[in-house]
């Protein structure tokens, strides 16, 4: 179908795409890389009165460092991401989930803010922004604020960025130590979004798991971190069978719905069995 | 209505569009273009891919206004003279039968190759995961992909050595315990 009429505003800076938001009416839509939104908009689930596409707005694409951040603008398309030197080297945990989210075609349009800010629960960037203890930089009317991963993430499809608010850059601070990361996606067909995924970044010590940060897709709302499983690794041994013991409280504490594509229950088993697998790849075992 | 310019296999258009209308439309109804097809309401499909700026899309999840500016290529401008590699190989390996899929899958393949000229039968099945085909079960899609690197590569003979010379032999042949059936 065709999308609903809207009125569309091309701004080239953050100010002016805030004001055309500001004086858009009642029902505005900011179009980042359109790859959720205009299929929503063509099945006519989303008719905004205004539409303000980003895609003129240079300063919030691209990825740069600071200091103990890197700091990537809410408009570096996936592909971007997947290219770029400093993810690479700081993020590859950001690298690896992009790479199997949807396909080369979508890759090439959809943003990493827009998947931040669209907070599908089976989207792959949420949760490995929340084990990243990402930062979220949000301008408004009133200025700019920042809101840890934490807070960003509030319910189904909802996240702290408010009407009239945009959501600018993330910061992803660069990990000090020894880390290995791994991004283990459950999902059986092409382009598929995620059953259920684990993001696991692991900090190793004298044969040890000194530290290990978890996060879930698609096992809830919201993505989570699996806190019990964090727990019960910091300081384990770094074997198989340590890792796996840890793994068994994946599912404590999640809430995952039941859809066509697995049972709640099912989807409780998978992450346990997900998370081993994650925690074992990032710790090189 | 908005004004846009766009260059389209070469030409430029200036033409006054509804923002909502995609990209896909723009090209088929106002551009006549209609060697890109539509296949789904998703998003999922790919028979709409074009090259906007040279990067692979779906032109159904794009908007006319979101090209302005920009250099789109359609199947329709892929042959410089005669037919591209890629599409060549299509026709040799028989990487189509109803051809819905295929001005689609010849445009993901061809960005593929851009980025990786020697893609394994792994890389070209993920490369163009984003296309769906009902007809070939893909098989020989593959062959003709890996077969038009070998070509775009300029490899001597051209087919790949790994025993994909030639389009399968076995896959439009019913299996024996088909037959058995009948
Ligand atoms: C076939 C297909 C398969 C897919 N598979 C996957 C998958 O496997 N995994 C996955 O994670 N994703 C998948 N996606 C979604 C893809 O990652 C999208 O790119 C992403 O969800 C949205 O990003 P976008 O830039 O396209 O945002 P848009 O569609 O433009 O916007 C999405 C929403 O976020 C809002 N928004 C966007 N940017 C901002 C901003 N800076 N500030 C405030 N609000 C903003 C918009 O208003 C809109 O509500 C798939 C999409 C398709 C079409
Ligand atoms: S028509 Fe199916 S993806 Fe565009
Ligand atoms: S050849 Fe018919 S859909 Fe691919």
């Amino acid at each position: 179908m065709i999308p609903a009429p809207f009125e569309y505003a091309r701004p080239t800076t953050v100010d002016e795409a805030l004001q055309a938001i500001a004086e858009g009416g009642e029902d505005v839509k900011v179009l980042a890389g359109g790859q959720s939104l205009i299929p929503v908009m063509r099945l006519r689930l989303a008719a905004p009165e205004t539409v303000v596409d980003l895609g003129r707005v240079t300063e919030l694409r691209g990825v740069r460092e600071e200091d103990d951040a890197i700091v990537v603008g809410a408009m570096t398309t996936h592909s971007d991401v997947l290219a770029d030197p400093l993810i690479a080297q700081y993020a590859p945990l950001v690298a690896e989930a992009t790479a199997t989210v949807a396909d080369r075609q979508v890759r090439h349009r959809g943003t990493f803010g827009g998947a931040l800010v669209h907070a599908d629960p089976a989207g792959d960037l949420p949760a490995v922004a929340l084990a990243l203890d990402a930062e979220f930089v949000i301008a408004g009317p009133q200025g700019r604020r920042t809101v840890p991963a934490a807070d960003f993430f509030v319910d189904y499809l909802t996240t702290a960025v408010e009407e009239g608010e945009l959501l600018v850059e993330v910061r992803l601070p660069k990990l000090a130590g020894s880390w290995g990361m791994h991004y283990e996606k459950f999902n059986r067909v092409a382009q598929a979004w995620s059953i259920v995924a684990v993001a696991a970044a692991v900090r190793r010590e004298d044969g040890h798991i000194a530290e290990a940060r978890i996060g879930l897709t698609n096992m809830g709302p919201t993505p989570l971190r699996a806190r019990a499983v964090e727990q019960a690794l910091a300081g384990a041994e770094a074997t198989q069978e340590a890792v796996a013991a840890a793994a068994s409280h994946a599912a404590e504490g999640t809430d995952p719905s039941s859809d066509l594509n697995a049972q709640a229950d099912y989807r409780q088993h998978l992450v346990t069995v997900l998370t081993r697998r994650a925690v074992s790849t990032a710790a090189g075992l | 209505m908005t004004r846009i310019s766009v260059r389209v296999d070469g030409a430029s258009y200036d033409d006054d569009v509804e923002p909502r209308t995609l990209l896909v439309h723009y090209l088929r109804e106002q551009l006549g273009k209609v060697g890109t097809v539509v296949g789904c309401d998703t998003s999922n499909c790919g028979a709409c891919t074009v090259h906007l700026d040279g990067e692979a899309v779906k032109s159904c999840t794009v908007f006319a206004v979101q090209a302005d500016g920009a250099e789109v290529t359609t199947i329709e401008g892929v042959g410089q003279d005669g037919l591209h590699p890629v599409q060549k190989a299509f026709h040799e390996m028989h990487g189509l039968q109803c051809g819905y899929c295929t001005p689609g899958m010849i445009m993901a393949s061809i960005d593929l190759l851009g980025e990786n000229p020697d893609p394994s039968d792994d890389e070209v099945r993920e490369g163009i995961e984003g296309n769906l085909c009902r007809c070939t079960g893909y098989q020989n899609i593959v062959r003709a992909v890996r077969h038009a690197a070998a070509e775009m590569r300029g490899d001597g003979s051209g087919p790949p050595t790994d025993g994909h010379a030639a389009p399968a032999q076995v896959d439009t042949a019913a299996a024996p315990h088909v037959v058995g059936q009948a």
